[in-house]
């Protein structure tokens, strides 16, 4: 029956659908990307809270940060363990980007493979790398 | 309180239990974010499959299209093409309006008793839109988790998540998807529950689906906005499952396990369910065929033999009666 | 019925359902809504099974000691053969749309009346003995047992739907309860629990060629006195053809209009037309005592008894050596010509594509069914101008029209008799829409319902459709309501008299014969009801 071929033509193309990322991914290996930290990072040791807490909320503490330093004009952030670091995603060397120096390498890299894209970079000019003294551009608000 | 909800809600929160339990307490990790996800997938797959083909396998024996609009017949009356498809051209756009638009449920009345008294039918659009923003919403939020099982992420995906976002209220941005899928899903659940002529038919396999889909809907969006998640270990957990290379990353909290387990609860109830309404409205005979019996002949695979009263069996009966009223005969007296 | 008045019976549509859950609220079988069961020759005509003597109201229905395995196997045999049927079984998700688009739940308020919850009461026992989920599950599923209520129940309220389709124009699957519908009652006939209004029509159709049993001097008798009664009117004395060999077109009615009023005056209608055609253009058009029925109420038995009385009209079209057939005003027998007609009995290889030989138009959309709806055939002559009409003599009339469901949904003829009926009268109104063409309400008697034991249930089933006419007859005073179906002429009036007691009924062709100036007439004074025609009253006195 003419009917029932068509049927199965439309499960088969349904099935395809379904099943779009077991082929799409195929021969492909699922190694989730390494995070690399920075000589720089690595010394310092500690970063403004604990890497777990980093990992998930990072957006939030940057978010944060932001309405304190525009609102309260208070640049200074003192963690938990008594340090100081400055409140800022890309100036100066208390800053994130000024430990993790390489935004490709820190940033990009989940964020790609997790496809986040956050709008931190639409005003903020990411440090030019490779080179790892540089000027940091001010930053534009 | 009315059974039949109770007792999906009950099924729903036992479903959260054991998901939750199962991981913070037992630790069964491998079994909720591998196993299961694994043979819910393959359910969903084989059964849908065989449901479709158990279909199939019945025949069309009669072209029964229900006629919404007028039939195709004199060349200056005009035919209305879509409700009344004299080709398979015409059916294909009926369809594709049935389906991407809900174009009957577009229709809906609300009768009410008036005094008089008189009959009042209100367009009632309500239902047609709640079920649209559900479906829409649903495979929008469907689609966007392509981004844990695609790797590259497909450029097309970065721009629909951007769209979806569109509003950046928060952070992370909330996802306009999400919210539609949770207020139209709770309409749809206030609807049974508060209309009293739609409680008495709806049974608890009405109920369990929508409380499940909050469930989702509610975990996902627990994860994405409150108790946070480590989004590199799940997608390092879902591109395990669709390389086939499935492991366990560290530190993947218990709520995840517990989303993961209500979409594998939901993929494998799909197949022996009114969720099948999925696959069956392809296959509608009122609505998938022309309306061109009268011009095109369908066949029934199994038209019947029948005995049938012969005019000669019938001038036999009256052969008499019929010369004397004058009437012609095949065979004389 | 006469003792419940109009607005007791709105007074007691209560919208609201119990709150006991259906499955858990007995079904009543209550007179006035059911209609008697089959007598026993009329089942044994067709040597359908189980015939015997059985009442409704008895506990006892004398059915045969394995009746629950010939309903499941039934189910299953019809599962098999009917992929409407299983997927309908398995679709619905219960949005409830339906709900309130049944004439019979308007019209009673009887939850069990809604769409939904009819069909749910046949797929509770689907769920039960077909599905794994409601195997399983059970109750929770919707799951129930098929016991002797359970099978009373479906009977009392498959012969409270009239197959409409309604609630399939708003079904988002397109679900269909008239399919539903259909496949309980094949059921139903499996066990001899058919009811007599259709058994019987069933039988003499089967037997004499009509539902009414009229043999065939009769019928040409019946039709010698609309004869008389024509030319009384008209002046003019029509000659109807019977059984005629060699005519050009062969025309099948139902029965019903033959038979009672005001259908006998559409039947006289066409013999009009038919004799201002032979008149004017030669056109020979012949009827049959043979196929005498257009109607076929096997259509409400099963679809074997469908086909075996269908079969007669290609029988005779062929013995009779015709061009192509007519088909006069009837609902469901469009659906059975429009929808089933050429699959079951075609090819028709042995008629002509048809043609009408006066204006040239070809029915290109009955190309292999040939056959043609007098509407569309009316309405062609009308637009090429074959017809000396004087619209005027409907003067006296304020029309509306009801669509009829079969023709509307199962067909989709809209068009063609509103622009017939615009032609041949000058007043003419339509219903609010939400009540006309594809959401037309049914008559409430459709399907076999048309019997007098189970009036209140037709008064409650046409309350939408009177309520609509209702609207029109107070707002533009439409005083006739016009339809395109025997049945309806049959019902309506009742149904009128009850509700707007100022409207009458009456068939597209009385209206056209009225309004056509036939070659040779007298001065005419009266209608074909003896009714005084608009601007001829003082003519009547003399």
């Amino acid at each position: 029956m003419n009917d029932k071929n068509r049927i199965t033509f439309g499960l088969i193309v349904f099935i395809a659908i379904v099943t779009f990322p077991f082929w799409y991914n195929l021969g492909k290996a699922s190694s989730a990307p390494e995070l690399k930290l920075s000589e720089k990072a690595k010394a310092a040791k500690e970063c403004v809270k604990p890497k777990e807490i980093m990992r998930q909320e990072h957006m939030q503490i940057l978010d944060l940060w932001r309405d304190t330093v525009v609102r309260d004009a208070n640049r200074a952030y003192k963690s938990g363990s008594g340090k100081t670091f400055g409140m800022s995603l890309s100036s100066g060397e208390e800053s994130c980007l000024g430990c993790h120096e390489s935004k490709t390498e820190f940033c990009d890299k989940c964020h790609n493979y997790a496809s986040v894209a956050p709008y931190c970079w639409t005003c903020h000019i990411a440090p030019e790398e490779k080179k790892p003294e540089e000027n940091k551009p001010e930053e534009n608000k | 309180m009315n059974e039949k909800y109770l007792y999906s809600l009950i099924a729903v929160i036992a479903l959260f239990l054991l998901a939750y339990a199962g991981v913070e307490a037992a630790g069964l990790q491998y079994l909720f974010g591998i196993i299961i996800p694994y043979l819910a997938i393959i359910t969903f797959v084989v059964g849908f499959a065989m449901r479709i083909m158990d279909w199939a396998s019945s025949p069309v024996p009669f072209r029964i299209p229900t006629t919404c609009g007028q039939q195709k017949s004199l060349p200056w009356i005009k035919h209305n093409k879509i409700d009344n498809p004299f080709t398979g051209g015409a059916v294909v756009i009926r369809m594709i309006l049935e389906i991407l638009f809900f174009r009957s449920l577009f229709r809906n009345t609300k009768c009410k008793m008036n005094e008089g008294p008189r009959i009042s039918y209100v367009w009632e659009k309500w239902l047609w839109l709640f079920s649209l923003a559900f479906h829409y919403a649903f495979l929008t939020t469907l689609i966007r988790h392509l981004r844990f099982f695609l790797e590259p992420v497909p450029f097309l995906l970065q721009i629909l998540e951007k769209v979806d976002g569109f509003l950046q209220i928060g952070l992370p941005g909330v996802l306009i998807s999400g919210v539609v899928l949770l207020a139209a899903v709770i309409f749809l659940l206030l609807r049974r529950i508060l209309i009293p002529q739609i409680r008495y038919f709806s049974l608890a396999a009405d109920f369990f689906p929508l409380f499940l889909i909050i469930g989702i809907a509610v975990s996902g969006i627990m994860m994405r906005y409150f108790t946070k998640v480590n989004i590199v270990g799940v997608k390092e957990l879902t591109m395990g499952l669709v390389t086939f290379h499935p492991h366990i990353p560290e530190g993947i909290g218990a709520i995840f396990y517990v989303h993961v387990f209500f979409v594998s609860v939901l993929l494998a109830y799909f197949p022996f369910s009114k969720l099948m309404h999925m696959g069956g409205v392809f296959l509608s005979p009122t609505r998938n065929l022309p309306t061109n019996t009268r011009a095109y002949r369908h066949i029934n695979p199994w038209n019947p033999e029948v005995k049938i009263h012969t005019y000669q069996a019938y001038e036999d009966d009256f052969r008499e009666k019929m010369i004397e009223a004058g009437l012609p005969v095949e065979k004389e007296l | 019925m006469a003792n419940l008045k109009p607005d007791e019976l709105i007074a007691r549509i209560d919208y609201t359902p119990p709150s006991t859950g259906w499955m858990d609220t007995p079904t009543v079988i209550r007179a006035g809504m059911f209609c008697y069961a089959a007598k026993p020759p009329s089942v044994e005509t067709l040597g359908l099974p189980y015939a015997r003597e059985w009442n409704p109201l008895d506990d006892d229905w004398k059915l045969p000691a394995n009746w629950k395995e010939i309903v499941l196997e039934g189910l299953r045999d019809r599962l098999e053969r009917f992929r409407s049927f299983k997927v309908f079984m398995d679709i619905c998700v219960r949005c409830g749309a339906c709900a309130d688009k049944c004439h019979f739940f308007i019209g009673t308020g009887d939850p069990k009346n809604m769409p939904v919850v009819r069909a749910e009461l046949l797929r509770s026992v689907y769920r039960n003995d077909f599905t794994k989920a409601g195997k399983i599950l059970g109750k929770l599923a919707g799951a129930r047992e098929l016991t002797l209520d359970v099978l009373k129940e479906w009977w009392y309220y498959f012969f409270q739907c009239t197959e409409c389709r309604r609630c399939s124009v708003f079904c988002p699957y397109g679900i269909d309860t008239a399919e539903i519908t259909m496949m309980a009652r094949e059921i139903f006939n499996l066990l001899g629990l058919n009811i007599d209004w259709i058994a019987t029509p069933v039988s003499n159709c089967y037997k004499t060629g009509n539902h009414m049993g009229i043999q065939p001097h009769a019928f040409k008798d019946m039709m010698d006195f609309f004869v008389d009664e024509i030319e009384e009117v008209t002046g003019v004395r029509v000659e109807p053809q019977f059984n005629k060999k060699g005519a050009d077109i062969l025309f099948i009615t139902p029965s019903g209009d033959v038979f009672g009023d005001p259908g006998t005056f559409t039947a006289m209608g066409y013999m009009i037309l038919h004799h201002y055609l032979k008149v004017n253009y030669g056109l020979s058009i012949t009827w049959s005592t043979y196929a005498s029925e257009g109607g076929n109420f096997g259509f409400f038995t099963s679809n074997e008894v469908m086909k075996r009385l269908n079969a007669k009209m290609y029988a005779e079209a062929k013995r009779l050596g015709v061009k192509w057939i007519l088909g006069g005003e009837c609902g469901h027998m469009w659906r059975v010509i429009n929808q089933y007609m050429a699959t079951m009995n075609g090819p028709a290889d042995f008629l002509e594509e048809p043609v009408n030989p006066i204006t040239g138009t070809k029915f290109e959309n009955a190309k292999v069914t040939k056959m043609v709806h007098i509407a569309e055939f009316t309405a062609d002559l009308i637009k090429h101008g074959k017809l000396n009409l004087d619209p005027k003599r409907n003067d006296h009339l304020k029309v509306t029209f009801h669509d009829s469901c079969n023709t509307s949904r199962g067909m989709g003829m809209f068009d063609e008799p509103r622009y017939v009926i615009k032609n041949v009268c000058n007043n003419f109104y339509d219903m609010p829409i939400n009540c006309i063409r594809e959401q037309t309400f049914c008559c409430g008697s459709g399907s076999g319902l048309n019997a007098s034991e189970d009036m209140e249930l037709r008064l409650s089933g046409g309350l939408p459709r009177a309520n609509a006419v209702k609207y029109v007859h107070e707002k533009h005073g439409v005083n006739m309501l016009a339809c395109v179906c025997a049945i309806d002429r049959a019902v309506l009036p009742p149904l009128m008299q009850y509700w707007v007691p100022e409207v009458d009924v009456t068939g597209l062709h009385e209206m056209v014969a009225n309004a056509l100036i036939i070659p040779g007439e007298k001065k005419k004074t009266v209608n074909l009801r003896g009714e005084d025609l608009p601007g001829m009253e003082d003519e009547a006195d003399e």
